[in-house]
């Protein structure tokens, strides 16, 4: 018998799948306070994973030229640039030559710039307008100048910035949509409680890509399947750590069990706190929320959609029953009117 | 690699030129080197230049970038939705004109849904990325995913559409031998399938509002009340629509009964999704989805008027009926493409989604306390 949570809330998701004999759940913890963005995670994990290159070129908008997860890019660096003090509430760059970072102009021909990273919808345009208010605003973000900060323009031009940096991955959710709406039994949960694809029978339905509220899954063109982080599911069963965060050069990725990387972060986002970065905060770490937590978790400096993350993420599932019932009047409604027009007339 | 790929370089040579021909300030105006920074976490330093001209901050965004995937269903999917619903529609026509001795309804009925069901099933293996492997959707059965549960509602009308179809050719067997035994055996059989399809054409025509609700995608998931009934209506009607192109002014009544049954559960669905999702309403509202609701809308009355007005004229009724097919067409597509509109723009997934976080907050001291 299914767990009364099993569309929404609470639960441990590997022995609801039914694992009698499921592994400590495991998971991520991405601490972004620490990341440098050196995208060692993205390259390793193509390296291990055999993920093809999605080429190597620019995207404009800022250092990030991966732009987002898709089916060739199972790790994202994201790269935020912001005018405004780093963690310490003092100015860091006090004195030093500083300066604008960003146009407006820039980032909002910067939204358009999209590529061919050989998935669909891999990596689609953004929003100009949405992205020259990110510039323009007091959030702004953008394509670094050419030059070192600040030797353009003169001290009086120049301001505090700082830089936030994300490895962005599949959160591998308690309450996983793409693997709940998979038609063909091809996303599976593990007996670790992470969510991966069995690219021998994904038939490339796309269903997973509509209902994954993070948009992280993706369709691979030419193979048509849809792919995505396993969490290294090989090098798990083998007691390894994932590459990414064996990659990881500052221990900003975490790998572990899931309950000792809540306790984890929640010290760090202790000591933040009184560091003097009231900013800090977790995401995705809540049994609560509406994905009933994530497998992948983070610490952010800043909103989630500052990093392209959704910011109250709810899975589609939860609604699930609600909706086949008002299918299911929809149905007698439709049954009974054509009982009507026939019965119901003259002619 | 991808064979395809451009060579290193070329995406960022693009972004420069395009910025170069957007010139020095860009398509949007603002103010020296990054525009004015006015706000409140006290970047604004810089003061001068002009105003930039961008609405008001109403939401935050990673470059402007989605936060969702928009769906990778081509426009085969909103073609099934179409088909799919008019397969439905006329199966029951065809189950209510072979139970109320009405012929020409059942034949046109029966014909229809096998050709529907037909290209329904062409579409939905088209679309898949991996075509030779649509049978891996029968290895499972699950209730969670509306795309599974369409796939055996499917499995089980087809065949019964297809047999019921099949049946009317049995005054063209000969009288005798074995073909002969079927002209005997068919039509029994014919009756027995039309039922089954029509018991099951229900459960197709609606289970596609779930199909597209079940999903992150903002418009979609938020419509999913009004969704199936949308569907439902739609599918009536269309089924309508076969029943007055074919069927001779004596036979036609019941058709013309289901039109207006179709077009007010279609018209009251349409209408609350244009209206009731506050912001999420606005891409079906808006733009090709817009302009394709409300042709649908426009198609569907006048659709229905030439059907209750036109009861002597055949021709009217005609196009009474071609102007509900269409109908039918134009909502389904207007519908998939509202939906892919909101998953394409950040809006539409950060703002309801702050909208839920601030109301939450604001009730919690109210439940605490």
């Amino acid at each position: 018998m299914p767990d009364a949570n099993s569309l929404y809330g609470p639960l441990d998701p590997a022995p609801d799948a039914g694992w009698t004999d499921a592994r400590a759940r495991m998971g991520f913890f991405t601490d972004t306070s620490v990341c440098i963005g050196c995208k060692a995670c993205e390259v390793a994990c193509k390296e291990w994973n055999d993920v093809p290159g999605s080429g190597l070129d620019l995207l404009g908008m800022s250092y990030d030229n991966t732009g987002a997860l898709t089916a060739n890019s199972w790790r994202h660096v994201a790269f935020v640039e912001q005018p405004r003090p780093a963690g310490h509430r003092t100015p860091p760059f006090a004195g030093l030559p500083t300066a604008a970072t960003v146009s407006a102009a820039s980032a909002a021909v910067a939204a358009g710039t999209a590529d061919d990273t050989g998935t669909d919808p891999g990596l689609p345009p953004g929003d100009p307008v949405a992205a020259a208010r990110m510039a323009a605003g007091p959030e702004f973000l953008g394509m670094p100048g050419a030059q070192p900060p600040g030797r353009a323009t003169g001290p009086a031009e120049r301001t505090d910035f700082r830089w936030l940096m994300m490895s962005d991955v599949c959160k591998h959710c308690t309450h996983a949509a793409c693997l709940d709406v998979c038609p063909t039994g091809s996303l599976f949960r593990t007996e670790f409680g992470t969510v991966v694809v069995q690219e021998d029978i994904c038939n490339g339905c796309g269903y997973c890509i509509s209902a994954c509220p993070y948009g992280v899954i993706d369709q691979r063109r030419g193979d048509g399947r849809a792919w995505k982080c396993t969490l290294c599911y090989d090098r798990l069963g083998a007691g390894q750590t994932p590459a990414c965060a064996q990659a990881c050069p500052t221990e900003s990725i975490q790998y572990g069990p899931l309950d000792e990387l809540r306790e984890r972060a929640a010290e760090r986002v202790a000591t933040l706190h009184e560091r003097g970065v009231p900013e800090a905060q977790l995401y995705g770490h809540d049994p609560a929320d509406g994905v009933g937590g994530d497998g992948a978790f983070f610490l952010l400096l800043d909103s989630p959609e500052v990093y392209g993350l959704p910011p109250d993420p709810v899975v589609t599932t939860r609604d699930l029953p609600a909706m086949w019932k008002r299918a299911g009047l929809a149905a007698l409604a439709m049954a009974a009117a054509a009982v009507a027009a026939f019965v119901g007339g003259s002619s | 690699m991808s064979p395809h790929r451009p060579p290193v370089g070329d995406r960022f040579r693009r972004f420069l030129g395009r910025l170069d021909a957007a010139g020095p300030t860009g398509d949007v105006p603002t103010g020296p080197g990054g525009g004015p920074r006015a706000g409140r976490r006290g970047g604004g330093r810089r003061g001068g230049g002009e105003q930039l001209n961008v609405p008001p901050a109403e939401f935050t965004s990673y470059y402007g970038r989605p936060v969702l995937k928009p769906p990778v269903w081509k426009w085969d999917i909103a073609a099934y939705l179409f088909t799919g619903g008019l397969a439905a529609g006329s199966s029951l026509l065809a189950a209510g004109g072979q139970l109320t001795g009405r012929p020409a309804l059942r034949r046109a009925g029966r014909v229809t849904a096998l050709a529907a069901v037909s290209a329904s099933a062409y579409f939905l293996v088209n679309d898949l990325g991996r075509p030779d492997r649509f049978h891996h959707m029968l290895r499972v059965a699950k209730l969670t995913s509306p795309m599974s549960v369409g796939t055996w509602i499917l499995t089980a009308f087809g065949p019964a559409a297809g047999v019921a179809a099949v049946a009317e050719a049995a005054p063209w067997l000969p009288e005798r031998g074995v073909l002969g035994l079927g002209r005997r055996l068919l039509p029994p059989v014919g009756q027995a399938a039309g039922l089954v399809a029509a018991a099951t054409a229900p459960a197709l025509a609606t289970y596609t509002g779930v199909l597209l609700a079940g999903t992150a995608v903002p418009s979609w998931h938020e419509a999913y009340p009004e969704l199936p009934i949308i569907f439902a209506g739609s599918a009536l009607a269309s089924g309508a629509g076969v029943g007055l192109l074919a069927a001779p002014g004596d036979q036609a009544g019941p058709a013309r009964r289901m039109a207006v049954a179709g077009a007010a559960l279609e018209l009251w669905g349409s209408h609350r999704v244009e209206n009731r999702l506050g912001l999420l309403s606005e891409p079906y509202r808006t733009g090709t989805p817009g302009r394709l609701l409300r042709a649908g809308r426009a198609l569907t009355a006048a659709g229905v008027a030439g059907a209750l007005v036109g009861r002597r004229s055949r021709v009217l009724s005609g196009l009474s009926g071609v102007a509900l097919l269409a109908a039918s067409v134009a909502t389904r597509f207007g519908i998939f493409h509202g939906g892919v509109a909101s998953a394409r723009d950040p809006k539409y997934t950060v703002v309801p989604q702050r909208e839920r976080i601030r109301r939450r907050e604001a009730e919690r001291p109210a439940v605490e306390g």
